[in-house]
C-alpha cells in the first residue's frame, strides 16, 4: 500500500497546477521556442526571419556585441552586490525588532515604492539627479560645486537607478530568512568561544544563505535584461543588451539577430544560475548536510 | 396645428444653422455627402497638428476621429507590419513611404477624390520615393539641423565641425539614415549610398566625433535642451522653433550647418487593411485645403507643402521669411533627402548604427 502511494504521489493533484502550466505553455514556452527558431533564420526584407538557416546572428552577438553583453553582466553584478550590501543589514535590522508593529511598519515602508509606477519613479530619479536637477541645484547654490556632477546619462546613473528599483527584491527574501533564524544559535556560538564576527560568518550567514541567494537571483536576473532604467538614466553611454535587443524589433531592424541576442542572454543567465546551484550543492555536501 | 408648424419650422432651421456653422469654420472646404456617423482613425507624430484641425473635420463631416500618436517611423512601421490595428491615416517620412510601398503596406490613393492635390507645391509632387504620388501626398516638410542653448554658446554655431568639437553635452537624433547622411555628405559621398565601405567610413567618422554625445534622442532632443541636459541637440527644425516660441526667450536657436544637412517630407498615406479608406481620402483632401493646411503649419512651425496657402497669404509672414522654416533656393542647394531604402540598405545601415551604439557606449 505505502509503496503504491509513493509512486502515485508525483502526479497527484496535478490539476491544481494546470491553469498555470497552460498559461506558461502558451505564453512562455511556445514564444520562447519561436524565438529560438527565428534566431537561426536569415533576415527577411520586412525585418522578420526566413529560410535558409544560418549561424551569422550568433557570430555577430558573440563578436561585435560582446562588449555590451559584458557590460550588462557587470552592471547587473554590481547592482546585485550593492543591493546585498545595503539590503542585508536592513533586513537584519527589521527582523530583529521586538515589536511587531515596528516590524510591520518597516516592511510596509520597504514595499511602499511599489505603490507608484516604476517608470514614474525612474523619471523622478532623473529629475533629482540631472545636470540641472534638485541635487546639483542645491550643491551649486551652496557653492559646494562649480560644475554640476554628471550623475545621469552614464553607467553610474544606470547603477543608481537599478539599485533603487531592485533593492526591495533583495530585502524581502533576506528578511524572511533572518526572521526564521533562531538566535539561540548565536548564544551557542558565543558559549563555544566565537566572537561576534565569527558567529556571524560561521553561523548566521550560512543559515540565512537561502534568502541571500533568492534575493540575488531576483535582483540579478531582471538587471541583466533591464530596459527602462538604462534608457532613462544612462543615455547612450549606459545602453545595455536589452536596449539593443529592443532596437532589432523596430520596423527596419533585424528580428533574427534580436532573437539570437535574447537566446545568448538567457543562456548566460541560466549558466550562472546553474553555477550557483552547483556551488550550493558542493558546499552543502562539503559541510556534510 | 400651430404647434406643428413651429416644430416643422424649427426642424427646417437646424440644417441652416449647422451649414452656417460650417461656413464660419472653413470657407471653401466642403465635406462630400454620405460620411455622417462614420469613424476615422488617425496615427500621427506627436505635437504635429493644429488644435482645431480634428474637431473641425469631425464637425464638417459629422464623423468621429480617433487620434493616436507615434514617436518614430520605426515604431509606426513595426505596428503596421504586425497587422494594421485599424488605422486609416498614417504619416510616414519619405524613405519610409518607399519601404512601405516595397513591402505592400500602403493602399493606392484615388487622386480623383483629392482635388486639393492641386494646392500642393509642384516641387514636392512626384517624389523619387513615390513616383506619381500613387500612394502618398505631402503633409509637412522641413529640415534637420542643430538646436542650441545661446547662454551656453553665446557666439553661436554654424557648422557640423563645431557640433562635433563642442566641449559640453550634446544629443544626436535617433534617425540613423539622417545621421549617416550628414557623415556621408561631410566625407564627400552620396548621402543615399548603398556602398558598404562608404557606410563603414561614415560610421567611423561619427564614432570619432562622438566624444561629447550623452544621448541619442528619439525626437525629444528639444526636451533635453530645455531641461539643460544638453547644450546642443540635432533635431527636426519645428521642435526647436516651437520650443523657442513657447518660452518667448532668446535662449534657444536653430541653425542649418553650412556644410549642408537633411531635408525631409512627411506624407499622408493609407495603410493596408484600413477600415475606411474612402473617408481617409476625404481627410487627405481636407488637410490639403489651403486654410486647413496653413492653420496646421502655423501651429507646428513646420513648412507647408501647400503652395495655395502660401500664395493666398495664409501662412504667418514671419515664418515664411524664416530661412530655417522655408529655406531659400540657395540654402536648399545644400540639403539632401533620404530617398529610399532597399533591404540591403536597411541591413547595412542597421548594422552600422548598432556598431556605432556599441562603440559609443563601450
Amino acid at each position: 500500500m505505502r509503496g503504491e502511494r509513493a509512486e502515485r504521489q508525483p502526479w497527484q493533484g496535478l490539476w491544481l497546477a494546470t491553469p498555470t502550466l497552460f498559461w506558461l505553455l502558451v505564453f512562455f514556452v511556445l514564444p520562447l521556442l519561436l524565438v529560438a527558431v527565428v534566431s537561426f533564420m536569415t533576415r527577411a526584407q520586412d525585418a522578420g526571419g526566413m529560410l535558409p538557416f544560418t549561424l551569422q546572428h550568433y557570430e555577430r552577438t558573440l563578436g561585435i556585441f560582446s562588449p555590451i553583453l559584458w557590460r550588462s553582466l557587470r552592471i547587473a553584478a554590481l547592482t546585485t552586490l550593492l543591493c546585498l550590501m545595503m539590503g542585508y543589514p536592513l533586513a537584519f535590522f527589521i527582523s530583529t525588532r521586538r515589536s511587531t508593529v515596528v516590524r510591520s511598519l518597516c516592511l510596509f515602508l520597504v514595499i511602499l515604492p511599489f505603490w507608484t509606477n516604476f517608470l514614474i519613479r525612474t523619471y523622478a530619479m532623473r529629475t533629482l539627479l540631472a545636470n540641472e536637477g534638485t541635487i546639483n541645484g542645491i550643491l551649486l547654490d551652496l557653492g559646494l560645486l562649480l560644475q554640476p556632477l554628471r550623475l545621469v546619462d552614464n553607467q553610474f546613473g544606470v547603477l543608481i537607478g537599478m539599485v533603487y528599483g531592485f533593492l526591495p527584491f533583495m530585502v524581502l527574501p533576506i528578511y524572511a530568512s533572518v526572521e526564521r533564524f533562531d538566535f539561540r544559535y548565536v548564544d551557542a556560538a558565543h558559549d563555544l568561544g566565537a566572537n561576534d564576527w565569527r558567529a556571524f560568518w560561521r553561523v548566521v550567514l550560512p543559515l540565512t544563505m537561502p534568502g541571500v541567494l533568492a534575493g540575488s537571483a531576483l535582483v540579478f536576473i531582471p538587471s541583466v535584461g533591464a530596459y527602462v532604467t538604462p534608457v532613462l538614466m544612462g543615455g547612450v553611454r549606459g545602453l545595455l543588451i536589452g536596449n539593443l535587443i529592443a532596437r532589432q524589433f523596430g520596423g527596419s531592424g533585424n528580428m533574427p539577430l534580436g532573437s539570437a541576442m535574447s537566446v545568448v542572454m538567457m543562456s548566460v543567465v541560466l549558466g550562472i544560475a546553474l553555477l550557483y546551484w552547483l556551488i550550493q550543492r558542493f558546499t552543502a555536501i562539503a559541510d556534510g548536510r | 396645428m400651430f404647434k406643428k408648424a413651429v416644430f416643422l419650422l424649427t426642424l427646417l432651421c437646424v440644417p441652416v444653422v449647422l451649414i452656417s456653422a460650417h461656413a464660419a469654420h472653413h470657407e471653401g472646404w466642403q465635406c462630400p455627402e454620405g460620411y455622417e456617423g462614420q469613424t476615422l482613425n488617425v496615427f500621427n507624430w506627436s505635437t504635429y497638428i493644429a488644435e482645431d484641425t480634428i474637431p473641425n473635420f469631425e464637425q464638417a463631416c459629422g464623423v468621429t476621429v480617433n487620434y493616436d500618436i507615434f514617436e518614430s517611423n520605426e515604431a509606426m512601421l513595426a505596428i503596421i507590419r504586425q497587422g494594421n490595428p485599424g488605422y486609416d491615416i498614417i504619416v510616414p517620412s519619405g524613405d519610409t513611404v518607399a519601404t512601405m510601398i516595397r513591402d505592400e503596406l500602403l493602399i493606392p490613393l484615388d487622386l480623383a477624390m483629392i482635388p486639393n492635390m492641386a494646392n500642393v507645391s509642384p516641387d514636392l509632387l512626384d517624389p523619387i520615393y513615390d513616383p506619381g504620388n500613387a500612394y502618398s501626398l505631402p503633409y509637412q516638410w522641413g529640415t534637420i539641423g542643430v538646436g542650441y542653448n545661446t547662454e551656453k554658446l553665446p557666439d553661436g554655431i554654424s557648422s557640423w565641425e563645431e557640433v562635433w568639437s563642442h566641449e559640453g553635452p550634446v544629443a544626436w537624433l535617433d534617425d540613423r539614415r539622417s545621421m549617416f547622411g550628414f557623415a556621408l555628405l561631410l566625407l564627400g559621398h552620396d548621402p543615399n549610398t548603398a556602398d558598404a565601405d562608404e557606410i563603414a567610413a561614415a560610421r567611423d567618422y561619427l564614432i570619432e566625433r562622438s566624444g561629447n554625445v550623452v544621448a541619442i534622442a528619439a525626437d525629444d532632443g528639444q526636451v533635453m535642451l530645455e531641461r539643460g541636459d544638453v547644450d546642443i541637440t540635432i533635431e527636426y527644425n519645428g521642435d526647436i522653433l516651437a520650443l523657442a516660441d513657447e518660452c518667448e526667450c532668446d535662449t534657444y536657436a536653430y541653425v542649418l550647418p553650412v556644410e549642408g544637412t537633411g531635408l525631409w517630407t512627411d506624407n499622408l498615406a493609407i495603410p493596408v487593411d484600413a477600415p475606411n479608406p474612402a473617408l481617409a481620402m476625404v481627410f487627405i483632401d481636407y488637410v490639403l485645403d489651403a486654410q486647413v493646411g496653413a492653420d496646421i503649419s502655423n501651429y507646428t512651425a513646420y513648412a507647408s507643402p501647400n503652395q495655395a496657402a502660401i500664395d493666398q497669404g495664409l501662412i504667418d509672414e514671419e515664418m515664411l521669411m524664416d530661412d530655417s522654416i522655408y529655406p531659400s533656393e540657395e540654402t536648399r542647394m545644400n540639403l539632401f533627402t533620404i530617398q529610399e531604402s532597399t533591404a540591403e540598405q536597411d541591413e547595412l545601415y542597421n548594422n552600422a548604427w548598432d556598431e556605432l551604439l556599441i562603440f559609443i557606449g563601450g
